[in-house]
């Protein structure tokens, strides 16, 4: 591969643009400045969401009143879901990630659609804009939970339509970003960079780009619809009217189960692109990794009634979409196999990156246990809308794409910003995460499983004990988070300044120095090696042995 | 290896093509939603739906479809026109379009006008007391030839553009690839139409 480009040439901050100052990020089309547009936003956001969350386990610290009134507890569960989902986890790897390093990785300077790309990002502004600003309308935020459903979203008196509208605008913007991805994967690739010659990062791109493309309409036109239904009143899921409210659900999880998938593949391909670089290995099993984002992505697609297995299907309707369930699970064990095998018998170096790319494997793995035994008819039943179900998806969500984001930020923050982040802390940080992670979401797990419902304000006293590790738990994960981004916001001025390839990685953009320059590449690179060419090390270690 | 270079950041049509076939994708979604609500909402009351659906005008509904169908031809030859060079015809045959479409709306708009006049419309008294499958038909009526006739106007919107584009030269016999992209958004919508116009006005 080629070496770094001269140090004295602008990197892509210090470059002239049409505009000055802040109009020269807001009205740049250039993909890097959009994904770091995109990161400050969704950090914003993260921060918000999480700090609903920790005030909603600090009123589960007494059965009784703690902090709030129930109705504002029902306002804190629905926006800590919709800022998590749809403002911070959907958009996080796509839009950030992706956009800063798909055209890197694949050796092209830009995107395929520039300014469709920046269009996405004003989109998830206005979308993200208007969800905040539903929470200080008169009338209160949004009570429903983030799932929105009928006939309680018809009825509820609370800042509905705002808040729907704001999902049907993010789900917009998210169309646009996967289109794009899908065309730049097709037609930029760098000469030289076949299909299997791609990062695993892009693959997981391009699996996603095609969720976002053909689940996230569904999603679309149903809210319209209920944002129809309120303004008009005309009949679709109301039951008054003859609607179905079932149907509402069908169509939901249409979308959303889909979504998750839109959450998870990207942070997957992210633990298969860092765990090469840290084990000093090939990737195990290439093709199989890559094959099983498309199986995930369409087999994916299939599954969505299983969180419905209580509100009346037929059993034939059961049973078809437990064993998808099942099937599901198949390509993402192939992944987490072909992970612990890369690093068999790899040098490994255990940097900050690597230890949350460890972390997510556990807890991934966990979050997709838990998932088959609620894909299960038979203890489905049991545990439908308990804490095992919040246990479980926090578990997916948090300990896999949340540790994937916080890896993935650290991994390639000295190519974003050009600087260092300092060690100890970070590694502090990722301790404390860690722990507070599990002390706050495995106690979940159990309550779920004596009956705890999701979304109580009051609880039973039995359960006093668990809520409350849970809680501290809380504050042990929130330590760790607010250190980890005081290190890295620090570091932004006094880390040392990065090498161009710090890790050792082999993919295109550890070729460019740090931070890239504006327009990426001179020459684009003709790539001639696999993504993960550690063949000297290898070598080295088999003579070893 | 410069020369692909050159034309990844430049021009490239077959990508400019893709992107819009994907998007052309979600929005075929978009409307398979309500075609799934449909589906079963007419599974569901079938008799209800074929006696709501007989109130509908078929002269009108199929008016409508060969106003469409003929806008949807015009836009194809506006784009063999700008390809062969005659930049006035291809003018003329897109406006030929936007008058065709806005014909479309004209006689849209004279039916729902009759509907509401009649009494048929969301919370009327008149609808509310009918069978729940007759409130539900009404309802998807109008909110999927409401949101057919929304992309109606987008793509007037769309259309017109592409006029002031052929005029001023921005399109022309090397360089057409926006207006096939506008031409097959036309006919996306011009499909959608020819699903809708059955499932309403013909099956009873």
């Amino acid at each position: 591969m080629t070496t770094a480009t001269v140090a004295a040439e602008p990197d892509f901050y210090h470059e002239k643009t049409r505009f000055k100052g802040i109009f020269g990020w807001i009205f740049s089309t250039d993909h890097k400045r959009i994904g770091i547009l995109y990161l400050i936003a969704i950090i914003t956001f993260f921060l918000t969401g999480m700090t609903i969350g920790v005030l909603m386990r600090l009123e589960m610290l007494n059965p009784e009143n703690t902090i709030v009134t129930a109705q504002t507890y029902n306002m804190f569960f629905t926006l800590h879901g919709i800022i998590m989902i749809f403002l911070v986890l959907i958009p996080v790897f796509p839009a950030v990630f992706g956009n800063f390093f798909l055209p890197l990785m694949i050796g092209a300077k830009d995107v395929f659609f520039p300014r469709l790309n920046l269009l996405s990002w004003w989109l998830f502004m206005a979308g993200g804009t208007l969800a905040l600003v539903s929470l200080f309308l008169p009338g209160g935020a949004a009570d429903t939970g983030w799932t929105f459903y009928v006939p309680y979203s018809i009825r509820s008196n609370t800042n509905i339509i705002p808040a729907l509208m704001a999902a049907f605008i993010l789900g917009f913007s998210s169309i646009l970003t996967g289109l794009n991805f899908i065309t730049t994967i097709h037609r930029m690739r760098a000469p030289g960079m076949t299909w299997f010659k791609m990062p695993l990062f892009t693959w997981s791109l391009y699996a996603t780009g095609w969720v976002q493309v053909l689940a996230t309409p569904v999603i679309g036109i149903t809210l319209l619809l209920v944002t129809i239904e309120r303004l008009f009143g005309v009949g679709i899921f109301d039951p008054t009217l003859g609607g179905d409210p079932v149907l509402y659900q069908h169509l939901f999880w249409m979308y959303s189960h889909p979504a998750v998938y839109i959450i998870i593949l990207p942070a997957m391909g992210v633990v298969s692109d860092i765990i090469p670089v840290f084990a000093r290995r090939t990737i195990f099993g290439y093709k199989f990794i890559a094959y099983s984002s498309l199986a995930i992505a369409s087999v994916g697609s299939l599954v969505w009634a299983h969180h419905m297995f209580t509100v009346g299907m037929s059993n034939t309707g059961m049973f078809m979409f437990s064993l998808l369930t099942f099937l599901v699970a198949i390509p993402s064990a192939i992944k987490v196999f072909n992970w612990v095998a890369t690093l068999y018998k790899g040098s490994i170096e255990l940097e900050v990156p690597l230890l949350f790319m460890l972390a997510f494997i556990v807890q991934f793995s966990i979050g997709g246990l838990t998932g088959l035994m609620l894909g299960a008819l038979s203890v489905n039943i049991h545990v439908t809308d308990t804490y095992f179900v919040v246990g479980h998806f926090h578990y997916v969500m948090f300990g896999g794409t949340g540790f994937a984001l916080f890896g993935a930020l650290h991994y390639w923050f000295p190519k974003m910003f050009g600087r260092m982040y300092k060690k100890r802390p970070a590694f502090f940080g990722w301790l404390f995460m860690t722990v507070g992670f599990n002390v706050l979401y495995f106690p979940m797990l159990i309550l779920g499983y004596m009956g705890m419902p999701r979304r109580y304000y009051h609880y039973l006293p039995e359960y006093e004990y668990l809520q409350r590790i849970a809680t501290v738990g809380s504050w042990i994960m929130v330590a760790g988070i607010l250190l980890l981004l005081i290190n890295l916001i620090v570091s932004l001025r006094r880390g040392d300044k990065a090498p161009a390839n710090p890790w050792g990685g082999r993919t295109l953009e550890w070729t460019v120095s740090s931070p890239p320059p504006m327009e990426n590449f001179h020459e684009i690179p003709v790539v001639t090696t696999g993504p993960y060419d550690y063949s000297e090390y290898e070598k080295l270690s088999s003579d070893q042995s | 290896m410069t020369t692909t270079a050159m034309e990844h950041s430049h021009r490239d049509d077959v990508g400019s093509r893709m992107g819009l076939w994907l998007f052309l994708f979600s929005e075929l979604i978009l409307f398979g939603g309500m075609f799934i609500i449909y589906a079963v909402y007419r599974f569901k009351h079938p008799e209800e739906f074929r006696l709501a659906a007989s109130e509908l005008d078929s002269f009108i509904g199929t008016l409508n479809t060969i106003i469409l169908l003929t806008s949807s031809l015009t836009v194809a030859m506006s784009i063999t026109a700008i390809q062969r060079d005659k930049k006035y015809f291809s003018m003329a045959l897109v406006v030929t379009t936007l008058i065709l479409a806005l014909a479309f709306l004209v006689n849209k708009y004279f039916e729902w006008a009759h509907k509401i006049s009649l009494g048929i419309y969301p919370q009327s008294p008149d609808l509310v007391n009918k069978p729940q499958g007759e409130i539900l038909y009404f309802g998807l009526y109008y909110v999927m030839t409401g949101l057919h006739a929304l992309h109606v106007i987008i793509g007037m919107v769309v259309l017109a553009v592409m006029v002031v584009f052929i005029a001023n030269g921005k399109i022309n016999q090397h360089t057409f690839v926006r207006l096939e992209a506008g031409g097959l958004y036309w006919h996306l919508v011009d499909i959608i139409w020819i699903f809708l116009f059955p499932l309403f006005y013909l099956i009873q």
